[in-house]
């Protein structure tokens, strides 16, 4: 076992650090430090910095426009990229939507819609959940009948993020009502702009707009926009599942959540002392750096044992790897005090806001990073796939 | 030991959760919650004519309460109605006010005369030895200046209560709150707050040294917050067991899977012991172990509350994540209970210094 990153690695890691420091706008990486919502504008200018870099998809495969990035790689990129205040990319495209095409799209899906995420022309968004089907995914009702070259949609999706700057989303269907559940369901590709197609906002518990809900009535899409076989969409809903998942720790905006603490923990008195010296508050961020320092090991170990695509591994980084985030954010929440109280916007809006401008949304991400632990499958979920696997059916 | 409420404490409890039962859905509370001045002035009124300010004070002050029981359930019962009326307060000014002597008690008490309590600042994170604003005399005259800050309640308050250095003592000082600067906003939980800028303003001495009133004072409203958790938390506990009966995944309720059931019963067990703490420091309030059973209640309630809010949202799963889904701002108000009147650690800490 070796510890210590290779020579090749640093070097990378230097790379990355002179990119991030010549090509990331400052004021998105102010906007991202506040906690405040980056936008569609900024995001799709930070997203196409990172593409002319060949960065924007790393894990993609050389031939489709990736980096190959191995694990380590992006483990480094992930962790500078957070510290410098880069935006998160919208994983939709990238992360969900490519690896699918890649697997199990035609030469002709392929050649249309790769290229489409990668220059920005496409923003995508993910129509899997349903108001009936949440954990239980597999029983969407959302129907496609197929009229000659066209499926006609019926049905509605929810808890889809960011589709207000989306102008496609890829959903789940289902093709066929009788069998197993899990056996009737396609994967096709919509244009948002297809008659009979509406988003709704979803407004979330602390106040701000990123998931929406999405209405089929009699839409009309192209037999062609499905990708791979009619009825086996679940295997690629798993195969998602299972790709991909490098991010899914979250050890990147861990390790600069915590740097954040410790600055909220210094900047504060409590009893007359800086918050850090506190022992009640100070051995609670011990604690979360310890998780999170064996945390940055799991990750790296899961993650190259499995070369990128860890299988029911992945169930327990997306565990630990929420709690980690989410204690952070609850520590980084009670660091204000009497601070957190005032309703962040207006606070910050009237120039009031008793911290740091950087601090006085904590309150605010605390509430909203409770999704964290809901989304993606939720950590009772993860328990499920976890158990089976190591349990198997002994009941 | 009786375990039993009053009956006059019971008919309180009622009348308070029918009055508040027509306020309490999400859109209209937000019209009160989110929106200056943070009160609506038929609730307020209605509040005042059922007795529910009357009720935090002793008969001797004007009131028909004031035991800790008596606060308890009225608290108890704003928290059950998630209510964002600054009932806190008007409940800290009368606290104080009933060892002025005077008759602004009676005006506090029927709600006519509204107050909020200015006593922390940016530094003093629930330390009152931290009060750092001034008052001074020119020419006969009481002039205040500092700053206090996320003052509860301000935003509707016509007269400001002040803590402020005075001739080497902690005094407590009357200010018309047409003479302060202030600037107000709505809490993350709803409710609203001020900075309060004070410039060489004016002010009535009311008391001199005002440590041990505000002590008392500061117990009562801690009491309260732990009242209004438990109502908060009863509501959260029945709405996720009702949940765990309605919502159905993988072909049955969710509350058939064992993951689930094991963790609501936890909740129940959590929420039972924070109905015991808030009980035990409702019959202590005011006697020489009363500050330290406050303290016990307010921590407790500080983690249990945590536990309510974060395990509700996550039983329920994405629907708790939306506004438009009460549980989302019950869960709110129980986690920022825990920044209100000190926060877990500092009531650890005081109970840890008495041990």
């Amino acid at each position: 076992m070796n510890f210590t990153f290779s020579e090749d690695e640093r070097a990378f890691e230097a790379e990355v650090e002179t990119f991030l420091r010549d090509k990331l706008p400052p004021e998105i990486a102010a906007r991202t430090h506040r906690g405040e919502e980056i936008g569609k504008a900024d995001t799709e200018r930070w997203q196409a910095i990172l593409s002319q870099k060949g960065w924007l998809a790393p894990t993609w495969p050389v031939e489709h426009g990736g980096a190959d990035w191995d694990p380590v790689k992006h483990y480094l990129y992930d962790a500078a990229a957070c510290r410098a205040g880069a935006p998160r990319t919208v994983p939709f495209g990238v992360n969900m939507l490519g690896p699918v095409l890649i697997a199990f799209g035609t030469p002709a899906q392929q050649q249309h819609y790769l290229p489409r995420i990668l220059n920005g022309k496409d923003w995508w968004c993910q129509g899997y959940s349903e108001p009936g089907a949440g954990s239980d995914l597999a029983s969407l009702r959302t129907r496609a009948e197929q009229d000659g070259d066209y499926y006609i949609i019926n049905g509605q999706k929810t808890w889809t993020t960011l589709g207000q700057y989306a102008n496609n989303i890829f959903c789940l269907v289902r093709t066929r009502a009788s069998g197993k559940p899990q056996e009737g369901i396609s994967f096709v590709l919509v244009d948002l702009d297809t008659p009979g197609v509406e988003m709704q906002p979803i407004k979330l518990i602390e106040g701000g707009h990123e998931v929406n809900e999405v209405f089929f009535t009699d839409a009309r899409v192209p037999v062609a926009n499905r990708v791979g076989e009619e009825n086996k969409g679940w295997t690629i809903a798993k195969y998602l599942l299972g790709h991909e998942r490098t991010g899914i720790a979250g050890v990147g905006l861990s390790t600069h959540a915590l740097t954040r603490l410790k600055a909220v923990a210094r900047q504060q008195t409590r009893n007359g002392k800086p918050l850090i010296e506190d022992p009640l508050f100070s051995s609670k961020i011990a604690e979360v750096e310890i998780d999170l320092a064996a945390m940055t090991i799991t990750n790296l170990r899961m993650l190259t044992q499995s070369q990128g695509s860890p299988g029911p591994e992945a169930s327990m980084l997306k565990i630990k790897g929420t709690v980690i985030h989410q204690t952070l954010n609850d520590l980084a929440r009670r660091a204000l005090g009497p601070a957190a109280a005032p309703f962040p916007a207006e606070a910050l809006a009237a120039n009031l806001a008793l911290v740091e401008d950087t601090q006085a949304r904590n309150a605010a991400r605390y509430f909203n990073n409770r999704k964290l632990s809901i989304f993606g499958g939720s950590n009772e979920i993860q328990r499920n796939i976890l158990s089976a696997m190591t349990l198997g059916n002994r009941r | 030991m009786n375990f039993e409420p009053t009956s006059e404490r019971r008919m309180i409890s009622d009348a308070l959760a029918r009055l508040l039962a027509d306020h309490s859905d999400v859109s209209s509370r937000d019209e009160t919650a989110f929106q200056a001045p943070y009160s609506r002035t038929k609730t307020w009124q209605a509040l005042s004519e059922m007795g529910a300010f009357a009720a935090l004070a002793h008969e001797s002050a004007g009131g028909f309460g004031g035991e800790g029981f008596d606060i308890a359930t009225v608290f108890e019962a704003l928290g059950r109605a998630l209510c964002p009326e600054p009932v806190l307060a008007q409940l800290l000014s009368i606290q104080l006010l009933t060892h002025v002597g005077d008759s602004s008690v009676n005006n506090a008490l029927t709600g006519a005369t509204r107050y909020a309590l200015a006593w922390e600042e940016p530094d003093t994170w629930f330390d009152i030895e931290r009060i750092d604003t001034q008052a001074t005399t020119e020419n006969g005259n009481i002039l205040i200046t500092g700053r206090k800050s996320v003052v509860y309640g301000a935003p509707a308050a016509q007269r400001y209560l002040v803590l402020a250095k005075f001739e080497g003592d902690l005094a407590l000082f009357d200010v018309d709150a047409d003479t302060v600067e202030r600037h107000s906003y709505a809490m993350i939980d709803g409710g609203g707050a001020a900075e309060l800028f004070f410039r060489a303003t004016p002010a009535t001495l009311l008391i001199n040294d005002a440590r041990a009133p505000l002590q008392l004072a500061l117990d009562a409203g801690a009491l309260a917050l732990c009242a209004e958790a438990v109502g908060i938390m009863d509501v959260l506990r029945d709405t996720t067991r009702d949940y765990l009966g309605t919502r159905k995944q993988f072909g049955a309720h969710i509350g058939r899977f064992q993951a689930l059931q094991h963790r609501f019963v936890d909740l129940s067990i959590e929420i039972e012991q924070a109905r015991s703490i808030t009980q035990l420091a409702a019959s202590r309030l005011g006697d020489t172990e009363g500050s330290r059973s406050v303290s016990m209640a307010k921590h407790l309630i500080g983690r249990v509350g945590q536990l309510v809010a974060e395990e509700s949202i996550q039983m329920h799963g994405g629907i708790a994540m939306t506004w438009e889904y009460t549980v989302s701002h019950y869960a709110k108000r129980l986690t920022m209970i825990d920044h209100q009147l000190g926060d877990r650690d500092q009531h650890l800490q005081r109970v840890m210094q008495t041990l």
